[in-house]
C-alpha cells in the first residue's frame, strides 16, 4: 500500500511541475466554456432591418413600432422602392426587409386579411430561419391584441412554445456539450499522454523491474487525474450556474455520480490508447482524432443525431459521450431522476467495465 | 593575419545571462591540420563550435572561419565549410543516392557534379550494393562514413566534425579516422571534437576545455610530457583535478 | 551462479539481435560486457531483466527462471538503463524516496550502501534531476538502483557520455560495491573499461567473440603487435598497407599497431620497406597487445 501511495505522490508532483499540463487540465476547459458561452450563440439582438412601408398608415407604423422596440431588431434603414431591396441585401446592410403592402390598414378591416413580407437574407439559414420566427412572433402577438376587440368566427392560432429553454438559449445547448467534451478530452489524454512520458524517457523499464504490479501503476496514474476531472467538472457546473445563469434542475449528487462514471470511462480510454502508443506524441493524436473529433461530430453535441444518416447513427451509439450528453441534459434542464435514465446509465456503466477490462489486458508487462 | 590559418579566434565569449559558456577563448588553426576540441560535457565546446560554424552569434571577441567574420559573415562561412553532427547526419528515410544528391543539391553543385560526386563517393566507401538503400537500415559506421563523405562532397577547405564516432566498433572508427587523415592530407582542415580521449592522439594539435576556458593547447606528445601523463586520457585527469 | 545464460537468441523483426549467447556469472563477480552499439549489449540485459522474453534459450538471475519466475527476479535485481533513466522533474531526494518506497524499503535502511556515492550528491539533495550535470546524475542513478539492496546489479552503459573524471570515480565505486556481495554486470563501449573487470565477454553483432579474465584475453593475442611511428601518420599508414606481408594495421593514437602474417618476421625489413617510401623518424618497438586490439581481431 505504501509503495502505491509513493507512487500517487510522485504523479502528483509530475503534474504540478508541468506547466503545460497544468494550463491544459486548468486553463482550457474554463477558457472553453466562456467562450462557447458568450462567443456563439444561436439567438439574435439588433439584427438589422430595413422596412419598406407601402402604405403608411397607422396600423403599419404602430406595427414598426413594436418591432422597433424589441431588443431583437434595430430598423437600420426605410427604404421607398422594390428596387432597393436588392440593393440593401446586396450592399450587406441588413439580414431582413420587412415589405408592407399597399393599403395595409383597409385591407385589414375591409377583407380581414393584410399581407407583410418578410425577406430575410439566408445566406446564413439559421438566422434567417430565427429572424423570420422571431418577426413572426412579435406580428401574431400584434395580430391577437387586435383580435381582442373584434369577434371574428374560430381561429386556431397556433402557439409555440420552446419547452425548457423558452428563450432558446444556446447555452443550455453548449453547456453539456462542452462539458463533455472537456472531461473526455482532459482524461483520457492526459492520462495517456502520462503513460507514454513514461515510456519515452525510459522510466517505465524501471517501473516494470520493480515489485510494482501492473495494475498499482495503472490506478496510480488514473487516480490524479480522476481528482482533478472532478474539480473541473465542478468549476464548469459553477460557471454555467452562476455566470450563464443556467439552471440545474435536477439532483446535483447525481450529476456528479454520473460525471465520474464518464470521467472513469475517458480514463479507461485513455490507458488504453496509452497501450497502443510508443511516444507522447501518438497518444495526443490518437486522443485528438479517434476521441474529440468523432466525439463533437457524433454526439449529439452540435449535430442532433436523428439528423445524421443511419450508418453514422448506429456508430455514435458506440461513443460513450453520446450517452452522458443525454444523461446530463436530462438531470440538468429536465430535472430528471434515475428512474429516466436508467438506461443510459446502464450502457455507459458497461462501456467503462469493457474499457477498464480491456485496458488491464493490453497492458504490457514486458517491452515488446 | 596568417595566410596559413584557416581559423582565427580571439578572446571569443557567449555569454547566456550572467553565466559565460564561453570565457574568452583564444586559438588559431592551420591549413590541412586535425585539431582536436576536447572538453567534458557542458565544458563550452559545442557552445563554441557553433560560433565557429555560424550559427550563434558571439557576445563578444572576435572570430573569422575560411577569412569570413563569424559576426557580420556567418552565411558565407557556412557555405565554405563542411559540418557533421552524429545526431542529424542523414535522412534515414531516403536511400543513399537521394541523401548524396539532396546535400548537393543543398550546397550549390551542378548537377553534373552531384553526379560526377555521386560515384565516386559511393565507390570510394564501397557502397555499390547498397546505393538505392535507405540509410536508415544501413549499419551506424557505414552511416558515419557516409555522412562525413557528404559533409566534403563541396569540397570545403575546413570541416567541422562533431562527435562523429560515438558508439560505433574500433575498426569502424579507425577506418572513419583514415578518411580524417586522407582529408586532411589533401588540404583540408579538420576540426572535430571527442570525448574519446584515445583519439585526441590521431590530432596534430589539441584543445582542453574546461569551465568555458581554454585550459591546456598544444600537441598530444607535448601535453603528454607537460603533464607527465601516459595518455590523454590521464592529461585530462590530471587537469580536471587542478 | 548468480547469473546463467543458455542458448540465448533473440530477433527483432528481421535483425537478429542476440546469436546463441551462453555464459555464467559468479556471485559477487564485477562482469563485463564489452561492445560496440548495435552489439546486442542494451537486448540482453532486457532479456535477463525480464522486460523481453527469448526466443531462444534459457536463463536464470539469482536461481530465477526469468520467463516463469519473473516477478521474483522484478523484486530482488536492482538495474539502471541506458540514458540513466530518472525522473527530470523531481528532485534528488524525491527519486531516492521513490525508488526506496516502491520497493518497500526507506532511504535509511540501506543508506551504507549508498552512503560513500550519494554524499558527493547530497548537496544538491533539493534539486531537480533534470538540472544535474551527467556525472551526477550517473551517481544518482547508481544510487536509486541500489536503495534496496539488490543482489543483482545491471549497469546498462553507465558511463557512456560522461567525462572521465566522472567514469573514473564510478568504476571506483563498483569496486567498493563488489566488496559488499553485490554481483554486477556491466556494459560498455569503452575497452579502457574492460580491464577493470573481473571478467568480460566480448560481443560484436549479437555473438560473444571471447569471454575471459582481462589478463588472460590480451594474454592470448595471438600475434606480436608492433607500435610503428614515423613522422606522417597518413603515408606512415598507406605504406604499411601496402606492405604484401601485414596482417593488420590499425591507428593507436601516436602509434600503429602492426602484425605481420609470418611467423618469423623481422622488423629491420618493415624499416627498409618504409624507408622506400620516404617516410622519416621511423621507429618500431614490440608491445603488449590490448583488448582493443584482441577485440578487433576477434572481430575480423
Amino acid at each position: 500500500m505504501k509503495r502505491f501511495i509513493g507512487f500517487i505522490k510522485k504523479e502528483f508532483y509530475h503534474i504540478f511541475r508541468d506547466s503545460r499540463s497544468l494550463f491544459i487540465l486548468f486553463g482550457m476547459p474554463i477558457a472553453q466554456i466562456l467562450l462557447f458561452g458568450f462567443a456563439i450563440t444561436n439567438e439574435i439582438n439588433n439584427v438589422d432591418i430595413a422596412i419598406l412601408d407601402h402604405s403608411k398608415d397607422a396600423t403599419t407604423e404602430e406595427i414598426i413600432n413594436k418591432i422597433a422596440a424589441s431588443k431583437y431588431f434595430s430598423i437600420k434603414k426605410i427604404i421607398e422602392k422594390e428596387s432597393d431591396i436588392e440593393t440593401i441585401f446586396k450592399k450587406g446592410k441588413v439580414k431582413a426587409v420587412l415589405n408592407f403592402e399597399k393599403d395595409f390598414s383597409k385591407n385589414l378591416v375591409k377583407d380581414h386579411e393584410a399581407t407583410v413580407q418578410i425577406i430575410t437574407d439566408a445566406t446564413d439559414p439559421n438566422t434567417a430561419n430565427t429572424i423570420s420566427n422571431y418577426v413572426q412572433a412579435i406580428l401574431q402577438k400584434y395580430q391577437k391584441n387586435l383580435n381582442k376587440e373584434i369577434s371574428i368566427p374560430y381561429q386556431i392560432v397556433p402557439e409555440s412554445r420552446m419547452v425548457y429553454n423558452p428563450e432558446l438559449k444556446s447555452v443550455y445547448m453548449f453547456v453539456p456539450g462542452v462539458m463533455t467534451i472537456i472531461l473526455m478530452l482532459v482524461s483520457a489524454m492526459m492520462t495517456s499522454i502520462s503513460i507514454t512520458r513514461e515510456k519515452e524517457l525510459g522510466t517505465m523499464e524501471i517501473l516494470l523491474v520493480s515489485p510494482l504490479k501492473p495494475i498499482q501503476v495503472i490506478i496510480g496514474k488514473v487516480f490524479p487525474y480522476i481528482f482533478l476531472s472532478i474539480i473541473n467538472a465542478v468549476v464548469i457546473v459553477v460557471l454555467s450556474i452562476f455566470i450563464f445563469k443556467m439552471p440545474v434542475q435536477g439532483s446535483l449528487f447525481l450529476l456528479a455520480m454520473e460525471s465520474i462514471l464518464f470521467i472513469i470511462s475517458a480514463l479507461a480510454l485513455g490507458i488504453l490508447i496509452s497501450t497502443i502508443s510508443a511516444t507522447q506524441q501518438t497518444a495526443m493524436m490518437i486522443s485528438l482524432m479517434g476521441l474529440m473529433l468523432p466525439v463533437i461530430l457524433l454526439s449529439g453535441f452540435i449535430f442532433p443525431i436523428s439528423s445524421m444518416p443511419e450508418p453514422l447513427q448506429i456508430i455514435s451509439n458506440i461513443i460513450p459521450a453520446k450517452w452522458f450528453i443525454i444523461i446530463i441534459k436530462g438531470i440538468m434542464l429536465k430535472g430528471v431522476g434515475l428512474q429516466f435514465i436508467w438506461k443510459e446509465t446502464l450502457i455507459l456503466l458497461g462501456m467503462t467495465v469493457f474499457f477498464i477490462a480491456l485496458s488491464v489486458k493490453k497492458y504490457k508487462i514486458r517491452l515488446e | 593575419m596568417n595566410n596559413n590559418e584557416v581559423i582565427q579566434v580571439e578572446g571569443l565569449t557567449k555569454m547566456f545571462g550572467d553565466f559565460a559558456a564561453v570565457n574568452a577563448i583564444t586559438f588559431e588553426v592551420k591549413k590541412g591540420e586535425i585539431f582536436g576540441f576536447l572538453g567534458a560535457n557542458g565544458a563550452g565546446k559545442t557552445t563554441a563550435m557553433k560560433m565557429l560554424i555560424g550559427i550563434s552569434k558571439p557576445t563578444a571577441g572576435m572570430a573569422t572561419v575560411a577569412g569570413f567574420d563569424v559576426f557580420t559573415q556567418a552565411e558565407d562561412i557556412k557555405k565554405n565549410i563542411g559540418y557533421m553532427s552524429q545526431k542529424f547526419a542523414l535522412y534515414d528515410d531516403l536511400t543513399v543516392k537521394e541523401n548524396i544528391t539532396f546535400f548537393g543539391g543543398i550546397y550549390g553543385l551542378s548537377r553534373k557534379r552531384i553526379k560526377e560526386k555521386s560515384k565516386a563517393l559511393i565507390e570510394e566507401l564501397g557502397l555499390e550494393e547498397v546505393a538505392n538503400k535507405l540509410v536508415g537500415a544501413l549499419p551506424l559506421g557505414w552511416k558515419q562514413k557516409l555522412s562525413f563523405s557528404v559533409s566534403l562532397i563541396h569540397d570545403p577547405k575546413i570541416v567541422f566534425l562533431d562527435e562523429p564516432t560515438g558508439g560505433v566498433d574500433p575498426i569502424t572508427r579507425r577506418q572513419f579516422w583514415e578518411m580524417i587523415y586522407k582529408a586532411a592530407n589533401q588540404g583540408t582542415t579538420v576540426f572535430v571534437t571527442t570525448h574519446y580521449m584515445d583519439e585526441a592522439e590521431y590530432c596534430d594539435r589539441v584543445s582542453i576545455m574546461v569551465e568555458g576556458k581554454i585550459e591546456a593547447l598544444d600537441t598530444p606528445k607535448k601535453l603528454k610530457e607537460q603533464f607527465n601523463a601516459a595518455n590523454m586520457n590521464d592529461v585530462f585527469l590530471k587537469l580536471a583535478r587542478g | 551462479m548468480s547469473i546463467t545464460v543458455s542458448n540465448i537468441s533473440k530477433s527483432y523483426k528481421n535483425v537478429k539481435a542476440l546469436k546463441d549467447i551462453s555464459f555464467e556469472v559468479k556471485p559477487a563477480e564485477l562482469f563485463g560486457l564489452i561492445g560496440p552499439d548495435g552489439a546486442g549489449k542494451t537486448t540482453l540485459f532486457r532479456v535477463l531483466t525480464t522486460l523481453l522474453i527469448a526466443n531462444q534459450g534459457n536463463a536464470a538471475v539469482a536461481g530465477f527462471d526469468v520467463v516463469t519466475d519473473y516477478k521474483k527476479i522484478r523484486n530482488n535485481v536492482g538495474y539502471m538503463p541506458g540514458k540513466f533513466s530518472l525522473y527530470q522533474d523531481l528532485t534528488v531526494e524525491e527519486n531516492l524516496n521513490f525508488f526506496a518506497t516502491i520497493f518497500g524499503t526507506t532511504i535509511e535502511e540501506n543508506y551504507d550502501l549508498i552512503k560513500e556515492i550519494y554524499v558527493q550528491i547530497a548537496p544538491f539533495k533539493n534539486r531537480r534531476a533534470g538540472k544535474l550535470s551527467g556525472g551526477m546524475k550517473q551517481k544518482l542513478a547508481l544510487c536509486c538502483a541500489l536503495i534496496h539492496k539488490p543482489k543483482v546489479l545491471f549497469l546498462d552503459e553507465p558511463t557512456t557520455g560522461v567525462d572521465p573524471v566522472s567514469r573514473k570515480e564510478f568504476w571506483e565505486m563498483l569496486k567498493r560495491l563488489q566488496q559488499k556481495d553485490i554481483t554486477i554486470l556491466v556494459s560498455t563501449p569503452y575497452m579502457d573499461e574492460a580491464a577493470l573487470c573481473d571478467r568480460i565477454a566480448l560481443i560484436q553483432d549479437g555473438k560473444i567473440l571471447q569471454i575471459d579474465t582481462p589478463e588472460a584475453i590480451v594474454k592470448h593475442f595471438p600475434k606480436q603487435i608492433y607500435n610503428v611511428r614515423a613522422s606522417n601518420m597518413y603515408q606512415l599508414i598507406n605504406s604499411l598497407k601496402d606492405y604484401k606481408y601485414n596482417h593488420s594495421v590499425y591507428p593507436f593514437g601516436e602509434f600503429v599497431h602492426y602484425t605481420d602474417s609470418r611467423t618469423n618476421f623481422n622488423p629491420e625489413e618493415l624499416k627498409v620497406h618504409l624507408e622506400s617510401k620516404n617516410l622519416l623518424n621511423i621507429e618500431i618497438e614490440v608491445t603488449e597487445a590490448t583488448i582493443e586490439d584482441t577485440f578487433m581481431e576477434l572481430a575480423k
